[in-house]
C-alpha cells in the first residue's frame, strides 16, 4: 500500500496569536509550531495502516523551509520519507492554491490511499482536503472516525447531525481523520535519531493562482469582563431570573 | 451587475435542519436589503413537496432537483448537480450551511468550480453591492476579512449564526433538469445509522449544558443531563471528560472536538482551557459554574457561579421546575 500523508505545521494551540504590521498576516516572532494536531491522527493512522497491510508511508508537507520540522515528526513518528514543496508565504496561503499543488504531487506519484487531517487548526478551513479531492476527481470520505483498511477497500464511518454514515470504497481514495480513531504515538529516541536520515526531497514551488485572499486581520472583540452572580446553590434563583430576564436565552 | 444568490438548502430524510433555514432567512435578508435576486435549490427525493417550507423563511423560487436515491447523501452526485444548477441560474454568490455535509460539499463545489470558498463564516459583508465574509481562524483568537479573486464566490455558514426567521413569501418550485456523473457510484453512502437522541445535535443546539473534569465521573453526567432537558439543550464536554472515556469524542467541544455558537453555552466543571474556550468563545452567552475562583473560564462567562456544581446544578433544576 502506498500511502501519502499529507502533513501541515501550524502555530502551538496555546500560542497567543499577534497580527502583524500589514494588518493581515500573523506575526511569526516567537511563535512555537507544531505538526497540526489532526495531521498527526493522519499519520498515525498511516503508520497502523502500514503495519497492517504492508508498504510505505510518505509526508506532503506545503511550507516556508521551518515546515521541515512537521515532516521531521513525522518521520520520527514512523513515516518513511517526505516532500517538502517549499514557499515562503505558504502559511495562511489561500486553500485552493495549496490543493492545486497537492493535486499535482499526488498525481505524480499516483498513491493508493492520501489521508489528510480533518483540518488545520490556524485556518479553520476544512477546504484542502475536499478541493484535492475535486481536482484529482478522486472520491473522499472526510472526518472520519472509525475505519476498517483492507487490502483492496475500506470501510470508513463519519459523523453528521444526530447519526453516522457508513461508506465502503475501493482505493485509491482520500480520508481525512478526526480526533477518536487513534491515539499517536510518541516518537521515540531511536525514532527521532532515525528521522534525521531519512530522506526529504525538497522543490521550491510558487503560490500562484488565488481565489480568495485575506485582506485584514482582526481580534475578537474584547469580551466584557462578566459578572460573578454569586456563591453556592443559593444563587440559583437570581441566575435563572438573569437568563430569563437580562439575557432572554431562556423561557 | 446585480448580484444573484443561490442557497443551497440542505435537507436528510425529507427534512430541512435548522442551519438550511437560517442560511435561507439570512440570505432572504440579504437580497431585500440589497435588492439582490434569490433562488434556492433543493437535492433529493420528492424535494418539491417540502419545497414550500423555504418559502416561510423568504425563499420564493426554489429549483428542485429530484431523483430516486438522491435522499442519501452522495458527494459526487450532489456536487454535479449543484454544479449544473450554477450553470443553469448563473449566481454570483453560492451558500450553504458548514454542517457536516456542508464542510465537504463546499470546498469540493469551490474547486470544481474554481471559485473562492469563504468557509466556516460568521458575518456577511456587504460593501458596494458585493458580499464578502469575516471568518475565525486560530480557533477564533483572531478573525480575517477575506476578498475574493473570482467573479464567482461561495460561502457556508457557521449553523447558528444567523436565526432562522419567518418571512412568508410565496413558493414557485420548479424541477431542475440534471445528469448524475458516473463517478457517484464510487462513494457511496452503504447505510445512515441513526443516533436516537431526544436531545438537539451539539452543533446545532441553542442551548448546551457542558459537563469537564469537574464532573467526576460518567455516571454524574444525570446532574446536568437533567438540566439539560428541562432547558431543550444538548449535552458536551470537554476533552478531559471525553479522553478519561466518561463522554463519547462526538460530544467534545473545542479546539479538536467541535465547534458550537449556542445563544446560552453552560460550562459546568470546565476550567476553560484555551483549547475548550477554541470551541466555544463563540457562544452568545456564557454561563461558568467552577468551585475555583480563580479558574479562566470565568473571564469569558458573563454569569459566574462560583461553588460546586452538584449543589447549584441541582438548585437551578428546583428553580426551573417551580
Ligand atoms: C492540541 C490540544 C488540543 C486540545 N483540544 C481540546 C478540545 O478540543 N477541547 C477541550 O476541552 N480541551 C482540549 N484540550 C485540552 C485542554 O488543554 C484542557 O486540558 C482541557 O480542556 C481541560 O478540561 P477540563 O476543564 O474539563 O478539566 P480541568 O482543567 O481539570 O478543569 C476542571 C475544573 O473543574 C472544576 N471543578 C472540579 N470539581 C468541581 C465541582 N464539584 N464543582 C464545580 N467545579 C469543579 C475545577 O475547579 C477545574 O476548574 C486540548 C489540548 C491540546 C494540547
Ligand atoms: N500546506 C499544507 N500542506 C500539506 N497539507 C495540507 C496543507 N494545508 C492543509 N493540508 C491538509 O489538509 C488538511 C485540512 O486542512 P485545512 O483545509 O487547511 O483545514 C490538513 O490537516 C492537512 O492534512
Amino acid at each position: 500500500m502506498k500511502i501519502y500523508v499529507c502533513v501541515k505545521q501550524v502555530p502551538d494551540t496555546e500560542t497567543k496569536v499577534k497580527v502583524a504590521e500589514d494588518g493581515k498576516s500573523l506575526d511569526e516572532r516567537d511563535l512555537t509550531l507544531i505538526l497540526n494536531p489532526y495531521c498527526e491522527f493522519a499519520v498515525e493512522e498511516g503508520l497502523r495502516i502500514k503495519e497492517k497491510l504492508g508498504g510505505d508511508v510518505t509526508l506532503v508537507t506545503v511550507g516556508p523551509d521551518g515546515a521541515k520540522a512537521a515532516l521531521r515528526s513525522g518521520l520520527a513518528m514512523g513515516a518513511d520519507s517526505a516532500i517538502h514543496l517549499s514557499a515562503d508565504n505558504a502559511r495562511m496561503a489561500d486553500s485552493f492554491v495549496i490543493a492545486s499543488l497537492l493535486a499535482e504531487q499526488i498525481k505524480a506519484g499516483a498513491p493508493d490511499l492520501v489521508l489528510m487531517g480533518k483540518k488545520s487548526v490556524d485556518t479553520d478551513m476544512q477546504a484542502v482536503p475536499p478541493m484535492t479531492a475535486a481536482l484529482l476527481n478522486l472520491p473522499i470520505v472526510t472526518a472520519v472516525v472509525e475505519a476498517e483498511w483492507n487490502i483492496d477497500s475500506a470501510k470508513l464511518v463519519r459523523e453528521i447531525e444526530g447519526g453516522k454514515e457508513r461508506y465502503e470504497m475501493a482505493y485509491p481514495l482520500i480520508a481525512t481523520i478526526d480526533k477518536g480513531l487513534n491515539e499517536p504515538r510518541y516518537a521515540s529516541l531511536k525514532g527521532i535519531m532515525q528521522a534525521k536520515k531519512k530522506p526529504i526531497e525538497t522543490k521550491t514551488v510558487n503560490l500562484s493562482g488565488e481565489t480568495l485572499v485575506i485582506e485584514k486581520m482582526s481580534y475578537p472583540p474584547v469580551a466584557q469582563p462578566g459578572k460573578i452572580v454569586g456563591e453556592g446553590a443559593a444563587v440559583a434563583p437570581e441566575l435563572i431570573r438573569l437568563l430569563r430576564e437580562e439575557a432572554k436565552v431562556i423561557e | 451587475m446585480s448580484q444573484k444568490i443561490l442557497v443551497f438548502a440542505e435537507q436528510r430524510d425529507g427534512q430541512f435542519r435548522k442551519p438550511a433555514l437560517e442560511i435561507c432567512s439570512a440570505a432572504a435578508e440579504l437580497a431585500e436589503k440589497h435588492e439582490m435576486s434569490l433562488s434556492a435549490v433543493l437535492i433529493g427525493e420528492g424535494v418539491a413537496n417540502i419545497a414550500p417550507q423555504l418559502a416561510e423563511y423568504g425563499i420564493s423560487e426554489i429549483w428542485a432537483g429530484e431523483g430516486e436515491g438522491l435522499n442519501r447523501y452522495n458527494l459526487e452526485n450532489y456536487a454535479a448537480i449543484l454544479q449544473q444548477a450554477v450553470k443553469q441560474l448563473s449566481p454570483n454568490t453560492i451558500i450553504m450551511a458548514a454542517s457536516a455535509m456542508g464542510k465537504e460539499l463546499a470546498p469540493y463545489l469551490a474547486a470544481k468550480l474554481g471559485v473562492g470558498l469563504a468557509a466556516d463564516l460568521t458575518e456577511l459583508i456587504v460593501t458596494d453591492g458585493k458580499i464578502s465574509a469575516k471568518r475565525p481562524v486560530f480557533a477564533g483568537k483572531a478573525f480575517v476579512n477575506v476578498a475574493f479573486q473570482t467573479e464567482m464566490q461561495l460561502f457556508s455558514i457557521r449553523p447558528n449564526t444567523f436565526p432562522a426567521e419567518k418571512r412568508p413569501t410565496s413558493a414557485n418550485v420548479q424541477k431542475l433538469s440534471f445528469v448524475l456523473p458516473a463517478e457517484g457510484a464510487r462513494s457511496q453512502v452503504k447505510e445512515t445509522l441513526r443516533q436516537e437522541s431526544k436531545r438537539p445535535e451539539l452543533t446545532e443546539a441553542g442551548i448546551i449544558v457542558s459537563g469537564g473534569r469537574g464532573m467526576g465521573g460518567p455516571e454524574k453526567y444525570v446532574v446536568i443531563e437533567e438540566l439539560a432537558d428541562l432547558l431543550g439543550a444538548a449535552v458536551g464536554a470537554s476533552r478531559a471528560a471525553v479522553d478519561a472515556g466518561w463522554r463519547p469524542h462526538s460530544d467534545q467541544v473545542g479546539q479538536t472536538g467541535k465547534t458550537v455558537s449556542p445563544n446560552l453555552y453552560i460550562a459546568c466543571g470546565i476550567s476553560g482551557a484555551i483549547q475548550h474556550l477554541a470551541g466555544m468563545s463563540s457562544s452568545k452567552f456564557i454561563v461558568a459554574i467552577n468551585k475555583d475562583p480563580e479558574a479562566p473560564i470565568f473571564k469569558v462567562a458573563d454569569y459566574g457561579v462560583v461553588g460546586d456544581l452538584f449543589t447549584v446544578v441541582p438548585a437551578m433544576v428546583t428553580e426551573l421546575k417551580k
